[in-house]
């Protein structure tokens, strides 16, 4: 080799890692400015979720083709990275060899890589899958990036499979891609064989360097992002970010501002967040506000940021003086105001974005300046002033206990103690409809044998929403109540009927006892044999279960309740395939999402029910006060009345308790 | 512009199960929270906007017990720039036009080019605005849903007349508008904003610093008493149609038909 090339091959790699330390440089900016968040907790979780999702790609097959191929291309890089390092120094340590070994299999890899290239572009460029099409209010379509990069990588398998096939004495693999090249080859001159040699060798370098500069300009920059974000991931399912990370509720006072407004009062970490959205649109397609048309789409949460990031601190030139807004620039009120934290998106992230702390966030920054919707203002006012949305009467909340045989129920407010305190929240606590949930798990834990109590008058709204549509401080003044008031209870255990009481006892509040949710109790109970149901008088009809998000995705209970249902002889249950546990689809959001009037062109309920009625069933079971109250007006709604019905799981176990006489 | 807000502190009923008291002389009281009375909220958002948009100030006044001082608080969480209570134990008591004559009394204590009440209260009879205008000589507009500063002292104002039509009115000031819910959107006050106004002073004045004589206010003065509060009896009439969407459509075109509500 002359030295015009060695010069060359040097300036090559020089050049490009120079670039690439000067983007990331850049990158890393705006992440500096970005406010606190202290994740180098629990290292050995953390490495074994990049082992689980990172190197396992863990979430790809959820869709399954997409899935696979992206492993295919995953693998085949990792495999490939030995080999691209060992041929950039190559000129200059000719003896620099890997083993026969590796040879082989990284043949294999580069000629797996280019067939999932291929089919990817083709799937890309021909069969479009809906969730990558790009709305005209977000911009426009991401099509010719994602193909530029498959380009790019199809490039690199080509150039390396031609040196390997042009280098004299090189061994290749049989029926993969260099030896394909090999056979195109046979027969070549030396001097054409050397030139091919030296154009592919020059063509892989010039790519992959150019390559390595490129990923931090798009979704490609989750090649490198991935890993960090996955090891930064959230490790508690639940609960919602601080307000500022390493301050007391005590000092919240202080604050100037709340929550995020503008792009640096996001945590660095939701910023690595932005980063390393990957675009595949896989929490949009999953999400419900997206599906009913309300403004929001999770995967532009992200990539609205990102690009605005890029503008905002760009790889080259000046940083752009204080953002604007985010609200009313890049993001609309009604967009954060629309979802209803199902988790739906971030159970399919791949690579562990989180969406529900930058809404709250952002929700957070609304309500401290003011603007939160009318239709929220009077039930927020309501909580404030007397617990509950509705402004009915404290000392009414446990007026559903009236009418309750066997002496009634335990209530604190009477003075009254039990191990076990059954905290109602204010929806079942008032509802009419919902009161027989309250009434229905009482009478359950009765035959369970579990002595429990209620609280009674000093119990106020859980807050948990009031929490996650941002007014943190009525939020802390609430759980300020509650707590207060359990630990006067003197009970040792929570027992909730409301998910989203569960979630907020579990994992808003500190230092409570430990909390289950009816559902549980009753597997437990059925488990042990201290309950056995009656079977159905009317086998008729088909079951089917909802997981209410903040059972299922948020708590990680899916089978306590499906044990419960199926504890009740002759009943039939089917599952909404592909719409549930994990995946279920949210009912259309609970608490103060009861109140807020969104724009929409279809109830979240409705194609909930729509879902039931597709898998057969009959009857939807919920878990929750909200779900019950949404899927029962989504029923009307879609026209099902009279041939649907809707029923919580704890009153379906009431009526098949061994003294009861009723059916369901 | 210096604009002055007359707010009310009211049982709001979407914070309360409001019932009457069984001798019939009032609502229930023992159970009620209060809030400001939804309308005024509207004026306080729109002295707020007009002000952002023109400068000048805004007051925030409230007559009522001295439990009053904490809506004039909340307004001030909303960005009014002072506050005033209006209490006194000679105020008791007082009807309409009693109210009317302890707010012109709070009015001529300062400069105000503008005056906005709610268009009516809660538990109110809508006749304060209208009553402060004439004791103040000063034009009045009524269900105001728009307003437009002119320039050269003018406001041009929308006013929603009967069957939602829209009136256009120039008035000039200084003037009292009462402000019809839904001209704006106002702003949320949450347990945070009033935090941070817990510690400013609200100036209290009695019926002495106001110079009201005592008989022209409170229950000595007033000329309006309420005899009765009682919750009317259901009367027939009532008729629920039953049967399918389309058979129920049907019907409600043939009754609306007969009472000659369509033709």
């Amino acid at each position: 080799m002359t030295p015009g090339w060695l010069v060359l091959f040097a300036l090559i790699p020089l050049t490009g890692i120079g670039c690439f330390t000067w983007i990331m440089v850049r990158r890393a900016a705006p992440l500096l400015r970005g406010a606190p968040d202290p994740r180098l907790d629990h290292i050995p979780q953390r490495i074994l979720l990049v082992l689980k999702y990172w190197l396992a790609q863990w979430r790809q097959p959820r869709y399954f083709l997409a899935g696979v191929l992206h492993i295919v291309v995953f693998f085949g890089f990792l495999i490939l990275a030995a080999r691209s390092i060992q041929l950039v120094v190559l000129p200059f340590a000719p003896e620099f060899d890997l083993p026969h070994w590796y040879g082989i299999v990284k043949d294999i890899a580069a000629s797996a890589v280019l067939v999932a290239v291929v089919i990817l572009a083709v799937r890309r460029a021909f069969f479009k899958p809906a969730r990558y099409a790009v709305p005209e209010r977000y911009g426009k379509d991401h099509t010719p990036e994602a193909l530029l990069v498959l380009g790019l990588i199809a490039t690199l398998m080509v150039s390396e499979g031609l040196f390997e096939a042009s280098a004299p004495g090189a061994h290749v693999t049989f029926a993969t891609l260099p030896w394909l090249f090999r056979q195109a080859l046979a027969g070549s001159g030396e001097r054409l064989l050397g030139g091919v040699n030296l154009a592919a060798y020059t063509v892989h370098d010039l790519t992959f360097f150019f390559f390595l500069c490129f990923l931090p300009f798009g979704k490609h920059f989750h090649v490198i992002t991935s890993l960090p974000n996955v090891f930064f991931m959230r490790l508690r399912k639940g609960s919602v970010k601080p307000v500022v990370h390493g301050m007391t509720d005590a000092q919240l006072d202080s604050l100037q501002s709340f929550g995020v407004k503008k792009f640096e009062d996001f945590t660095w970490k939701q910023m690595l967040d932005f980063y390393s959205c990957v675009d595949c649109g896989r929490c949009s397609d999953r999400c419900p506000a997206n599906r009913v048309k309300r403004p929001l789409s999770p995967r532009f949460i992200s990539i609205k940021a990102r690009d605005h990031a890029f503008e905002r601190y760009p790889a080259f030139g000046k940083h752009a003086a204080d953002g604007k807004p985010l609200i009313g620039s890049i993001y609309g009120e009604d967009e954060i105001w629309s979802c209803t934290t199902c988790g739906a998106c971030e159970e399919e992230c791949p690579v562990g974005i989180e969406y529900i702390d930058k809404i709250v966030d952002l929700r957070r920054g609304l309500v401290d300046d003011g603007a939160v919707p009318q239709s929220l203002q009077k039930p927020l006012s309501a909580i404030e002033k007397r617990g509950n949305p509705w402004g009915k009467l404290e000392k009414n909340r446990a007026a559903w206990t009236t009418g309750i045989g066997n002496g009634g129920v335990k209530l604190v407010e009477k003075g009254q103690t039990a191990g076990t305190l059954y905290f109602v929240d204010s929806i079942t606590s008032y509802d009419a409809r919902m009161q027989k949930i309250a009434q229905a798990t009482a009478r359950v834990l009765g035959v369970c044998g579990i002595d429990f109590a209620v609280i009674g008058k000093d119990e106020k709204d859980s807050g948990h929403d009031v929490r996650r549509f941002g007014e943190e401080m009525l939020f802390q003044s609430l759980k300020e109540q509650n707590s207060e008031a359990i630990r006067a209870s003197e009970a040792k255990k929570i027992v909730v009927s409301d998910p989203h009481a569960l979630n907020a006892l579990r994992n808003d509040y500190a230092d409570m006892p430990p909390v289950q949710h009816v559902s549980e109790v009753i597997a437990e109970a059925l488990d042990e044999g201290r309950l056995a149901l009656r079977p159905l008088s009317d086998s008729r009809k088909t079951y089917t279960y909802h997981d209410p998000c903040y059972l299922g995705r948020h708590n990680g209970t899916y089978d306590a309740p499906r044990q419960a249902i199926d504890g009740i002889p002759g009943l039939r249950r089917v599952e909404m395939e592909g719409n549930c546990r994990d995946r279920s689809f949210c009912c259309g959001g609970g608490g103060l999402m009861l109140f807020y009037e969104p724009d929409e062109e279809q109830r979240m309920g409705v194609v909930r029910v729509q879902q039931a009625r597709a898998a057969g069933a009959d009857v939807i079971v919920t878990a929750c006060p909200y779900c019950l109250t949404n899927i029962e007006d989504a029923i009307k709604v879609a026209g099902f009345e009279g041939q649907m019905e809707a029923i919580d799981l704890v009153e379906l176990v009431a009526s098949q308790l061994p003294e009861t006489r009723g059916e369901a | 512009m210096n604009i002055l807000v007359c707010v009310k502190r009211v049982p709001d009923p979407a914070e309360n199960e409001i019932s009457v008291a069984p001798d019939g002389s009032d609502i229930r009281r023992e159970d009620l929270v209060y809030s400001v009375n939804e309308w005024d909220n509207y004026a306080v958002e729109e002295a707020l906007q007009i002000v952002e948009r023109e400068g000048g100030s805004v007051t925030v006044v409230s007559m009522g017990p001295p439990e009053a001082e904490e809506i004039v608080r909340r307004e001030m969480a909303m960005g009014a720039n002072q506050g005033l209570l209006l209490s006194d134990a000679a105020f008791d008591g007082s009807d309409g036009l009693g109210t009317a004559r302890i707010l012109k009394a709070a009015v001529e204590k300062g400069a105000y080019d503008l005056v906005l009440t709610g268009a009516q209260a809660d538990d109110g009879a809508a006749q304060v605005g209208g009553m402060l205008a004439a004791l103040l000589d000063w034009p009045f507009a009524s269900v105001v849903n728009r307003i437009e500063v002119m320039g050269n002292g003018t406001l041009r104002v929308g006013r929603e007349i009967e069957g939602g039509s829209q009136e256009i009115n120039d008035i000039e000031m200084p003037c009292v508008l009462s402000i019809q819910s839904g001209i704006n959107e106002p702003r949320y006050v949450g347990i945070r904003g009033i935090r941070k106004v817990a510690s400013v002073e609200i100036p209290v004045l009695g019926a002495a610093a106001l110079g009201l004589p005592g008989d022209a206010v409170g229950a000595k003065g007033a000329k309006v008493r309420r005899i009765d509060y009682f919750v009317p009896e259901a009367g027939t009439g009532a008729e629920m149609l039953e049967g399918s969407i389309e058979e129920v459509a049907d019907k409600i075109v043939e009754l609306l038909k007969a009472k000659g509500g369509i033709r």
